[in-house]
């Protein structure tokens, strides 16, 4: 375990997360989300789960991106915070 | 001050682990879209799944995939396998599961906002709450 | 209404602070969720099942109950997906597209029905004619990602991956057709229901190979007693997990699918996103 790569990645995952609720455009929040998902999904590689990033890479940064895109796309862009 | 500098790198991931739940926990009560309390939701999940995980972490050991198998070669030198070497694969099991539910999940909250915005034409929640009063 | 949250927040915050003080340091190969059971399962796993990969050893075979339930709740969300959104009912306005000349037919009297075949097709208000890169690209990428979905499905045993990775991978390759052509040549290609009985069956593969031991004379999910039914009888958990693992691959699949396709068209599976 190299703690540098494991302490950056974490802080990159914790801005994502704070940007993808901030952010007032659901799209953005969506791209937000699925970079949050990929960086969690190296920092489960860095922790040796392999197959636990597998699943995230494929599940998280993927389908539940595409869900949340087809969901915005037939409800609204617009919020209020 | 010595002393601190051991317990902050034994103990900083667990404390980045519940500053995520918490980002989590506000949006999921504090914001007032519906679609970014989902995200909430997700957040939330995720850091207590990356919790679980880091559970089985061992310090100096390998991916839990075991070598001998891989080396060729039938039983050239079965070496014992010491369970220090390999990182714990149980937390990965649970959580590979809860990976997928969380999936399964969100596409059927996905599929109540979309259900939501089709009856009310909004997915704030006051403007729903406000909706619902007028009926 | 925000400050009571934050304050909520910052309470639960530092009552969990305050507990991982108590935590193992981090990495601790002594640490108490390291030191009883999971040491079996790496020990004996290879030995036992002839699975390299202690992941998949355990997702199928020692914690096989798990696994199963979770195939049905996956299941269950496609299912709730289906009759959450889908919705039989004609729209009054319709749109139709002349499909040799492009021409945009706006119907508003619901009893006039224009037949849909090969030169009318229904379409929605904002749909935009796809592109030739994104159509050739993905044309050429999709076959590739489902050839890589099976070998994560076939090779879960030996390295990293799965039923529910392969799944989720052969599902994604279904999207991405839909999204790069349009909905209609996924829902044409490969009908509703279809999707629906492939994700049933891939429940049934999970609990059939599971109940087939009982007959066999062990328990419910004791793969060793399939031996005499296979070709292999050395490997037979392995051969065991993997059948699980292929049905597990179906059900996510379809389930992935029929998830999307209700969102993105809101349960009308006419032209979506």
């Amino acid at each position: 375990m190299h703690w540098p790569i494991d302490l950056i990645v974490l802080t990159f995952v914790i801005f994502c997360a704070i940007a993808a609720i901030s952010v007032k455009d659901l799209l953005g929040t969506a791209i937000l989300f699925g970079a949050y998902s990929f960086m969690m999904c190296l920092l489960w590689a860095v922790m040796g789960a392999v197959d636990v990033a597998f699943t995230e890479a494929s599940v998280g940064a993927g389908v539940s991106t595409v869900f949340f895109v087809a969901a915005v796309f037939r409800t609204s862009r617009r919020t209020k915070d | 001050m010595t002393d601190l500098l051991p317990l902050i790198v034994a103990k900083y991931n667990y404390w980045l682990y519940v500053i995520l739940m918490m980002i989590g926990l506000y949006a999921m009560i504090a914001k007032n879209n519906l679609i970014k309390k989902l995200v909430g939701m997700n957040i939330f999940q995720t850091a207590i799944i990356l919790f679980y995980v880091s559970i089985g972490y061992k310090k100096d050991a390998t991916i839990p995939i075991i070598q001998s198998a891989h080396g060729g070669g039938h039983g050239a030198h079965e070496a014992a396998i010491h369970a220090a070497d390999y990182i714990n694969p149980l937390p990965h099991v649970l959580m590979l599961t809860a990976i997928v539910v969380s999936v399964a999940t969100f596409g059927v909250a996905m599929a109540l906002a979309v259900r939501v915005y089709q009856r009310y034409q909004t997915l704030e929640e006051d403007e729903l709450r406000m909706r619902l009063s007028e009926k | 209404m925000r400050v009571l949250a934050f304050i909520i927040v910052c309470l639960t915050g530092a009552l969990l602070l305050y507990g991982t003080g108590e935590f193992p340091d981090w990495g601790d190969p002594q640490s108490p969720a390291s030191v009883h059971l999971s040491n079996v399962y790496i020990e004996k796993a290879l030995e036992q099942t002839q699975v390299p990969n202690l992941v998949t050893a355990v997702l199928a075979d020692y914690r096989g109950f798990d696994t199963m339930f979770e195939t049905a709740v996956v299941f269950c969300a496609g299912l709730a997906c289906f009759l959450l959104l889908r919705d039989f009912r004609e729209k009054k306005e319709r749109y139709y597209r002349h499909t040799p000349t492009g021409v945009i037919l706006h119907v508003k009297d619901s009893k006039k029905i224009i037949k849909v075949g090969k030169e009318f097709a229904h379409m929605d208000k904002n749909w935009v004619p796809s592109d030739l890169i994104i159509k050739s690209v993905c044309r050429i990428l999709i076959p590739f990602i489902q050839i890589y979905a099976l070998y994560v499905v076939a090779h879960g045993d030996f390295s990293p991956g799965g039923g529910f990775q392969g799944g989720v991978i052969f599902g994604s390759s279904l999207i991405l057709l839909a999204i790069s052509y349009d909905l209609k040549t996924l829902v044409r290609r490969i009908k509703e229901k279809v999707l629906g009985i492939w994700a049933a069956v891939g429940v049934l593969i999970y609990v059939g190979i599971a109940a087939i031991c009982m007959p066999m004379g062990g328990n419910f999910l004791d793969y060793s007693v399939l031996a005499p039914l296979v070709w292999d009888p050395h490997h037979v958990r392995a051969l065991g997990m993997l059948g699980v693992e292929i049905g597990v691959g179906i059900a996510v699949t379809a389930v992935m699918a029929i998830i999307y396709i209700n969102i993105v068209s809101e349960g009308r599976h006419e032209e979506g996103l």
